[in-house]
């Protein structure tokens, strides 16, 4: 998400509906609170709206809202929509002889969803150069992993068979991820997927690869504990600098 | 009864929305394989870049339209009523409803007309679904005028809509009548001692009983009802008023339909109504549409017994069909 809000996407916040713009769809919507954030760095919205998140009243609703949210694309979080969303924008930015592309993060659990494949087919078939796809693929689902709860492998083979350009990375590796979303924005003649092997909860020890943090609530002690941990990880960057 | 030429709602859709493509390039239409029984055939021959063959795939097809619409087009996305609202629902719910994106989901051979495919094919349902969802707006026209005239005013409305086609030809009913609009009803018919509030292909259906009841001393006021949702609440209370008893016709089950929807509007009216629809069952194969209707006691004459029922004139309507239900 840092490498899409603060490098790879072409935004501007004071003209969050400009038609030049690129558009990202966040199909996996539960993650909406990390796109909240981004959002909010980049001055979509005040920072002060995230202490207001998921309350009543707020513009930041549970799961992503285009109507209540500057910034917010489309309405997503019933998984495996996203991407026929994104290729929708995508032909009318055909139709309309845009440059822009169309960005869309599914979460690799979603991907059990059998409209996620539909699309596939359908941007394949119509060659919709102007879409990346990101599959986040930590291997874990709401109940267990994906390899035990239903299993998507072998996944780069399907998305080759299905006629899309596959990069496959750490999505950890930030040089990694801003490269292969630079090579994707400018392939051509197909759409391009990049699989980002990432490990859920990553940096936070209470919650790594822990399917079972998937919807949990953070305790007060584990909130203090992982914002020690980010807070060293953020200081250790600045002194590497 | 008056004769009324005949024509095909589907066509009249197909070419309305070519012609409209001719003047606004924001048009768009989406179909699942289905496009020479949609009639939107069409504009797949006029217009084969704004005309885009989604296959097999109505969930893909619904969102896809999301994503259009987002970007300023007004899609139009095309199947069979069953499969638009059944197969594609939470699509429509979240991708375009919530959203309260100017989508048109077009219902082909909705109701029985489907009559040869049977209940997997034939909607008994559609207007239940759509009228459950919050911003959406029905319109249910009962001829291919009213196809004419509902196609510009949901261009120019930019909000959810389902339209709900018939697979077979209707009598032109409204040559001469007033235009159909998105914010009210239109009374069809005079009357005194009840109203029938009909829709789609029962509207003509509504006129014959009147006429029929009109030799026997009872005098019928017909209202069409071509948008259910949302419906014209303050015109339907203001047809109800003065009358004895209501009756509503719809080719659609009377859970969650035209029935369902009028009588909650009239709950305060303390009036007798009757409801002639399918009752709370799937559909058949059969050899016609004409033959399932009469099935289905979707008829004049049914409409005419419920009408004596709900003046208290028979033993009440329920009894009418022993197969239907």
């Amino acid at each position: 998400m840092a490498a899409l809000y603060f490098h790879t996407l072409h935004l501007n916040p004071s003209e969050p509906k400009a038609s030049s713009r690129d558009r990202f769809v966040l199909s996996k919507g539960h993650a909406a609170l990390i796109q909240y954030a981004a959002l909010a760095e980049r001055g979509f919205f005040p920072l002060e709206e995230l202490d207001r998140v998921k309350t009543l009243g707020s513009m930041l609703q549970g799961h992503p809202d285009c109507l209540r949210t500057p910034g917010i694309e489309a309405n997503t979080g019933s998984l495996g929509q996203g991407l026929s969303i994104a290729n929708g924008m995508a032909l009318a930015g055909k139709l309309n002889g845009g440059t822009h592309k169309v960005w869309v993060l599914l979460g690799d659990g979603e991907l059990n969803e059998g409209q996620v494949w539909e699309a596939a087919m359908f941007a394949a078939h119509r060659k919709l150069d102007n879409i990346v796809a990101i599959v986040d693929r930590n291997g874990l689902q709401a109940m267990g992993s994906t390899a035990q709860r239903l299993n998507t492998d072998p996944l780069a083979a399907k998305w080759t068979a299905f006629g899309w350009c596959v990069a496959e990375i750490d999505g950890h590796d930030i040089v990694q991820i801003v490269s292969a979303l630079e090579t994707a924005r400018a392939h051509k003649g197909s759409p391009a997927v990049v699989i980002a092997r990432t490990v859920k909860g990553k940096g936070l020890p209470f919650a790594e690869n822990n399917f079972a943090f998937h919807n949990g609530m953070m305790s007060s002690e584990q909130f203090h504990a992982a914002l020690a941990e980010i807070e060293q990880a953020i200081a250790e960057i600045r002194r590497e600098d | 009864m008056a004769e009324y030429a005949l024509r095909n709602l589907r066509t009249a859709y197909g070419e309305t929305l070519v012609s409209l493509m001719e003047r606004d390039d924001r048009i768009v239409v989406l179909d699942a394989d289905l496009c020479r029984s949609t009639m939107t055939v069409l504009v797949e021959q006029r217009f084969p870049t704004r005309f885009f063959e989604m296959g097999i795939a109505e969930q893909n097809m619904v969102a896809t339209a999301a994503g259009l619409a987002l970007e300023g087009k007004i899609p139009f996305v095309n199947s069979f009523a069953v499969f638009a609202c059944g197969r594609a629902y939470d699509q429509i719910r979240q991708a375009i409803a919530l959203a309260r994106l100017g989508v048109t989901i077009v219902g082909s051979s909705a109701g029985l007309s489907d009559f040869g495919d049977g209940a997997t094919h034939q909607s008994v349902e559609d207007v239940s679904l759509m009228a459950s969802l919050p911003n959406m707006t029905i319109i249910s026209p009962s001829d291919a005028r009213d196809v004419e005239q509902a196609l510009p005013l949901i261009v120019e409305c930019r909000r959810p809509v389902y339209l709900r086609l018939t697979r077979s030809d209707l009598p032109v009913i409204h040559e001469g009548l007033p235009p159909l609009d998105l914010t009210g009803v239109r009374r069809l018919r005079d009357g005194r001692d009840v109203v029938i509030f009909a829709t789609g292909s029962m509207v003509v259906k509504a006129l014959e009983a009147a006429e029929a009841l009109e030799t026997q001393g009872t005098s019928a006021r017909v209202v069409d009802v071509s948008t259910i949702k949302p419906l014209a609440i303050e015109a339907v209370i203001a047809e109800a008023r003065g009358v004895r008893g209501v009756v509503t016709a719809e080719e659609h089950s009377i859970v969650g339909g035209l029935g369902s929807v009028v009588s909650r509007v009239l709950r305060g009216l303390c009036l007798p109504i009757e409801f002639v629809g399918i009752e709370d069952c799937f559909g058949t194969s059969g050899e016609s549409h004409v033959q399932l209707m009469e099935h289905y006691g979707l008829t004049a004459p049914a409409i005419a017994r419920a009408v004596e029922a709900a003046l208290g004139l028979s033993a009440g309507g329920r009894q009418r069909n022993a197969r239907n239900g």
